[in-house]
């Protein structure tokens, strides 16, 4: 008997960890096909921050080689982007025409970053921070004494801007809220975080809304609500990321925000999947790879045969990958009435820990600058501990409140 | 090496505490402060010191010390003071006459200014209203003493309790007050056998190192030794021949004593014992023949003291038992120079050199001084000075190196009676205290331990060199000097114009030796001939030190030679306990008493960061029973009050304490607390004798009080002022200070730290829903001070924090994290144990849980208890608990 059809589409993180989960659970089970629009094989998307502040190298971001798919019976197509399902005839279309016959469909197509449709937004010094090409260009671009516009406050655009100082551009973070890392941080360790940040270089322009990128052929700024002007030789764009949810809306597969998907990471069509950054479970969508990963774990198991494994969704944790700069937030961000909330800060040294208690169990979790306890931290969330005699000491990390 | 950078050379001097009277060296360091090691030589103590002594070398700073003249609290010169001082004293003489005047002295001055104070006062004032905080502490001894033997003789020497078989501690923590004393005899036990009786209401440290503890009722000394000495004749022990010789009124004071306490069952009945009990301690007194009875305040300290002292000597008379190597009563002193003041006559009811106010006394006196004005008889005792200035009888008072304001009973009323005096007149040390600031018009200050040059007496009349080995700081000057200078002033000039402390030293000497011929005990005439030189030099001496018979070890009446006028030993038959009327509503009986570390007022060792941890707060010790019943709670607080008087005390419920017995600590001061000043609950009963107040018994009540928060604040800056309704003890830190707190108002950061600036680094954290509010201040990087507020008590955090103030921060500390209060991934430090070897409780129970099963495996592994060892009951007692905590899963298994 011939085995069934998987056709992945998306070679990224979460593609990856599905196929070796796969290739762990259910070995040779598939004939299985990846097609990745990206000329690589997936790479370690979570390093490209630290590749532009070159404190990681492109090696450090390699994951899996050619060899690896190969010797698992893994089909790689790279360069090779999807253009249509074709349900009825259950094929998958590539741009080019070529047509991939499925039993099963895993749509992993990730997202992409929201480029600001603002005048000036199409000159080649307007860049995203997303892939390896982003990040090549920006490279490329950012030489020392250049000026720099980050537009967007968030983890991603932090880690840029972090990236550019270290290029030895001299940068400002460009946000529309009043804080940084709003959806993550609340306002104190928002506080602490943009401290911590000038400390190593970064300017700020808080609640800032951009109007427009000025210049002709080169930019040469950036305009504010406000009617400031903000100097600059590039400008980085790093507002968010919309799911890659195109191909799939366009079969006609049920879309929200993402592709929506059940428990069983089941879209509306039963034999089409999908997981990461482009799915939408219980009303989420992801950004991270921590959830994408455990969504690749249920759904190999599935795949494999294991039909009570279900994916409930995640607990969401951040982490900033900025040198010396630890922030980790999970759960809750602000207290509800009866919850109780512990705060630690150091301001001076860029520590601020907030800690959200309810019913003797962990809730919500905001670590800036000293995060080593941050998956102890995680994990009592995740698990809803009972508290007991570690709440006494919580505040002070695991090494602290498990010797109370 | 460069020769002139030569090795500091130690002083040889004294410790300035307890009455043990140690040999300390003192190496200063050339900036104000001194190292210190104990004397091997010294004979008291042959190198070793206490915790307390150990840590002297942490009480010379300069901070608080009174250092200029001020009259009326501006700075004055010496001259304006001076002539101030003595133009009151002599417009009062001249209005009031020599009832008016009065002084009152400490036991912490040197010899010889106690000589030149009583010696103005008695032989050119007129006045004998000399007193001395050492009425306080040992005059029930004196009383005693002069009652059976005719004269204030201590008959032993230390090296008694050494070679006797048995040694009866009664109302005696020597453990705690004299742990230098109490090591000699732990050692002596080792080598010999030595059997231990305490006799102390308590279950102190020194009870928990006897062989046998009797936990009498309060008071009933009396009691057990009248049963005692009817034990003995019953039982055959009486040495008649000594009796029939040396003494009289035995058969007297035995059918008393069969009055008081006809049998077993009687003294079983007065002191609240069992039989057997009391039948084992009457039988190893019975059964050694070398026994030393060492008492202290539990004796003193009472209505009744005089009494007792004399029922404890009485059995030793009986059994002769006295005077001969390894036996005989002892007294042990509280002060450093108690004894030195008795010699003098420093007492209301001496004149000078263990003289009375007999008439050929008086006169001797006033042809050895040439005195134009002899006071002619006894003056007032400390209880009764103080109560005839408040009636306005006594309107000038001159107070020297002591603060009755928080020490003498009533302490509220003596307050409020000192701000009625015309003329007040204060020479300290310290710039503030309850006595300084209760109205005291003229400030004099006076040097203190390190600075003065003189000498001391201990415990076994032995005399020893107080050395200076500091400069005098600002306008400081001796107190003899003082005197002097308004001595002079008052025109007499001639007869005070010492230029040096030897001089008044020898002429002290010569007193004790004037016509004396054998026929008093105090006589150092040896020491009135010494040149400069060799008063500089002199060796630690013991009395009698007569002329051309001085050296050696020397013991009292071992063949009688009493100083009565027949040369007998008397027997007192003494008066039946009596039983005050219950007080209704207030039906604890308050002990009070000193704790390891901390000696009188603190204004020394409370200079010590060490000796700031073991106990930091004032505290009221209490069975559980009695507690629960008065609604306490074991860590929280009680309002403590008599007639007289109310403090706030931290509740410590203590299961071996007896019911209806209760325990304060008397050290804390308006200085150092909200309201802890014991001696403001203490009655004025005085003994009908000795006229010591009985501090021992007061009848209290104890209601909870509740407060909101409790917490600390440590800083190396100022500490601001709590809320009035607060409650607070003030300790120094190492690099700084703190207060222990609780309120039920706002503390906040900027009231309690009025020193913080703008630039300090605050880090804080903040649980509401636990009360819980910490903060710390960083200066230049360094722990500036910190905060801590909660629900409960914040020692443990106020223990590892204290340690931290002024440190320099480890690399890669997270600062935040000492917001924990203790060290990461260990157990609360808790307070110190050993103070001289700075160990805390949770670093021996490290020990005791690695594996230490005895108090020598904790002091190998932790140092703890191997210098001084008055820590060691405590570590034995951990062991002994952690012991049983093992045990138990085992008996559960096999049993």
């Amino acid at each position: 008997m011939q085995p069934e059809r998987l056709v992945i589409v998306g070679a990224g993180m979460a593609s990856l960890k599905l196929l070796e989960e796969l290739a762990a659970a259910a070995p040779r089970r598939y004939d299985v096909t990846v097609v990745g629009a990206e000329p690589t094989p997936a790479y370690n998307r979570v390093l490209l921050s630290s590749l532009l502040a070159g404190e990681a190298s492109d090696e450090d971001l390699r994951l899996r080689g050619r060899d690896w798919y190969a010797a698992h019976g893994f089909r790689l197509l790279t360069g090779a982007p999807a253009q249509a399902i074709d349900r009825a005839g259950k094929r998958l279309i590539l741009r080019g025409g070529r047509a991939l016959a499925f039993d099963k469909l895993v749509l992993a197509t990730g997202s992409e970053a929201i480029r600001l449709p603002l005048p000036g937004a199409d000159l080649p010094q307007t860049l995203t921070f997303r892939d390896l090409y982003d990040a090549t260009r920006l490279r490329a671009l950012a030489a020392p004494g250049r000026r720099a516009l980050v537009i967007g406050g968030g983890l991603l655009g932090l880690e840029a801007a972090y990236g550019l100082v270290r290029r030895g551009c001299s940068v400002t973070v460009v946000h529309l809220a009043d804080r940084l890392m709003e959806r993550q941080l609340d306002e104190r360790g928002a506080a602490t975080l943009r401290r911590t940040l000038e400390a190593k270089g970064v300017g700020f322009a808080l609640s800032a809304s951009s109007v427009a990128i000025t210049g002709d052929a080169q930019v040469t700024g950036l305009e504010l609500a406000t009617g400031e002007r903000l100097p600059a030789d590039l400008v980085v764009m790093a507002c968010g990321v919309r799911a890659n949810a195109g191909l799939a809306k366009a079969a006609g597969l049920r879309v929200n925000r993402g592709i929506t998907v059940d428990d069983r990471l089941a879209t509306s069509d039963p034999d089409i999947f999908a997981l990461g950054e482009c799915a939408e479970h219980r009303g989420d969508v992801y950004g991270l790879v921590a959830p994408a990963y455990e969504q690749a774990r249920t759904l190999a198991r599935r795949l494999a045969g294991d039909d009570s494994a279900t994916y409930a969704g995640s607990v969401l944790s951040t982490n900033l990958k900025v040198s010396g700069v630890g922030v980790f937030s999970a759960g809750a961000i602000e207290p509800e009435d009866g919850d109780e909330t512990m705060v630690l800060a150091d301001p001076g040294h860029g520590h601020y820990r907030k800690l959200i208690v309810r019913d003797d169990r962990l809730k919500g979790a905001i670590l800036v600058g000293e995060t080593s306890d941050a998956l102890w931290y995680l994990d009592l969330i995740t698990t809803a501990t009972p508290l007991g005699p570690l709440r006494e000491d919580l505040a002070f990390g695991r090494g602290f409140a498990m010797a109370a | 090496m460069n020769p002139h950078e030569r090795e500091p050379t130690p002083v040889r001097t004294a410790c300035p505490y307890c009455g043990v009277g140690c040999g300390v060296l003192a190496t200063p360091d050339g900036a104000g402060g001194a190292s210190i090691a104990g004397d091997p030589a010294h004979p008291s103590n042959f190198g070793r010191l206490c915790s307390k002594g150990a840590a002297l070398g942490e009480t010379l700073s300069l901070d608080g010390r009174l250092l200029h003249p001020e009259i009326e609290g501006r700075r004055a010169s010496w001259d304006e003071a001076l002539d101030a001082a003595a133009r009151g004293f002599r417009e009062t003489l001249d209005r009031h006459g020599p009832e008016a005047i009065a002084l009152y002295l400490s036991g912490q001055l040197l010899t010889e200014d106690y000589y030149a104070a009583n010696k103005l006062f008695k032989g050119f004032l007129g006045s004998a209203n000399v007193d001395t905080n050492s009425r306080l502490c040992m005059s029930s001894s004196v009383a005693g003493h002069k009652r059976a033997f005719g004269a204030d003789t201590v008959p032993g020497v230390y090296r008694d309790l050494e070679t006797a078989d048995l040694l009866v501690l009664v109302g005696s923590n020597a453990a705690w007050c004299h742990p230098v004393l109490h090591q000699r005899m732990l050692a002596a036990r080792a080598a010999r056998g030595t059997r231990i009786v305490v006799l102390d209401p308590r279950r102190t440290a020194t009870a928990d190192e006897a062989d046998l503890h009797l936990q009498l009722r309060g008071g009933s000394d009396v009691a057990l030794f009248s049963g005692l000495l009817v034990a003995l004749a019953d039982g055959g022990f009486v040495d008649q021949a000594y009796v029939d010789a040396h003494t009289s009124g035995f058969q007297a004071a035995l059918a008393r004593a069969r009055e008081i306490a006809p049998d077993l069952a009687a003294v079983a009945a007065a002191c609240g014992l069992a039989e057997a009990e009391i039948a084992a301690f009457f039988d190893l007194f019975a059964g050694a023949e070398r026994v030393v009875t060492l008492y202290s305040q539990g004796v003193n300290q009472s209505a009744q003291g005089t009494d007792k002292v004399n029922a404890i000597i009485n059995v030793h008379l009986a059994t002769g038992r006295i005077g001969r190597e390894g036996m005989g009563p002892f007294s042990l002193t509280g002060q450093p120079n108690a004894m030195g003041g008795r010699e003098v006559g420093g007492l209301a009811n001496q004149l000078a050199a263990h003289m009375g106010f007999d008439a050929a006394s008086i006169d001797r006196v006033r042809r050895f001084w040439d005195a134009p004005r002899m006071a002619r008889a006894e003056g007032r005792m400390a209880v009764d000075m103080f109560e005839a200035i408040d009636r306005g009888e006594i309107r000038a008072l001159w107070v020297m190196g002591t603060n009755p304001a928080a020490s003498l009973p009533r302490a509220d009323a003596v307050r409020k009676a000192l701000a009625k005096l015309d003329h007040f007149v204060v020479s300290e040390n310290v710039a503030s205290n309850d006595t300084l600031t209760a109205g005291a018009k003229i400030r004099l200050p006076a040097s203190a331990w390190g600075e003065k040059d003189g000498t001391v007496t201990n415990s076994e009349r032995r005399i020893s060199r107080q050395r200076p080995f500091l400069p005098l700081p600002g306008e400081a000057r001796p107190d003899w000097w003082i005197i002097a200078r308004v001595a002079e002033r008052l025109g007499f000039g001639a007869a005070f114009a010492w230029r040096t402390a030897g001089e008044a030293f020898r002429e002290h000497a010569a007193l004790s030796a004037f016509e004396n011929g054998g026929a008093r005990d105090f006589d150092i005439g040896a020491l009135a001939e010494l040149d400069d030189d060799a008063y500089d030099a002199l060796e630690p001496t013991q009395w009698p030190a007569k002329r051309r018979d001085a050296g050696g070890e020397t013991r009292f009446f071992a063949e009688g030679g009493f100083f009565t006028g027949d040369r007998r030993a008397r027997f007192v038959a003494v008066e039946p306990p009596a039983s005050r009327p219950p007080d209704a509503g207030r039906t604890l009986r308050l002990n009070t008493g000193r704790i390891r570390d901390q000696w009188h007022t603190m204004t020394r060792t409370g200079r010590s960061p060490r000796l700031a941890s073991h106990l930091p707060e004032p505290f009221l010790e209490i069975s559980p029973r009695d507690g629960l019943r008065a609604g306490l709670t074991d860590g929280g607080f009680a309002r403590v009050s008599s007639a007289h008087g109310e403090a706030v005390l931290r509740v410590r419920f203590d299961p071996t304490a007896r019911d209806g017995a209760v325990f304060a600590p008397i050290h804390w001061t308006e200085e150092t607390s909200s309201g802890a000043r014991v001696a403001a609950l203490v009655h004025a009963v005085t003994d009908p004798v000795s006229g010591q107040p009985d501090a021992k018994a007061t009848a209290v009540a104890a209601a909870p009080v509740v407060f909101g928060r409790q917490g600390f604040a440590l800083t190396r800056g100022a500490l601001g002022v709590l809320d009035e309704g607060a409650w607070w003890a003030r300790a120094v830190a190492p690099h700084g200070v703190s207060l222990l707190f609780a309120t039920n108002g706002a503390v906040t950061l900027e009231e309690v730290f009025p020193d913080l600036r703008g630039s300090d680094e605050i880090v804080d954290f903040v649980d509401p829903a636990r009360g819980t509010y910490r903060a710390g201040a960083f200066r230049d990087g360094l722990l500036q001070a910190a905060l801590f507020v909660g629900p409960g008590s914040q020692a443990g955090a106020w223990s590892f924090l204290r340690g931290k103030l002024g440190a320099r921060l480890t690399e890669g500390e997270i600062r935040g994290l000492l917001l924990a209060g203790r060290a990461r991934g260990g157990a609360d430090c808790g307070p110190l144990v050993c103070a001289c070897h700075g160990v805390s409780r949770g670093a021996i129970e490290d020990a005791l849980r690695a594996g230490a099963n005895d108090a020598a495996t904790v002091g190998s592994m932790t140092s703890a208890g191997t210098n001084c060892g008055s820590c060691l009951p405590e570590i034995r007692r951990m062991v002994a608990a952690a012991r049983v905590r093992t045990n138990v899963p085992a008996l559960g298994l096999f049993g």
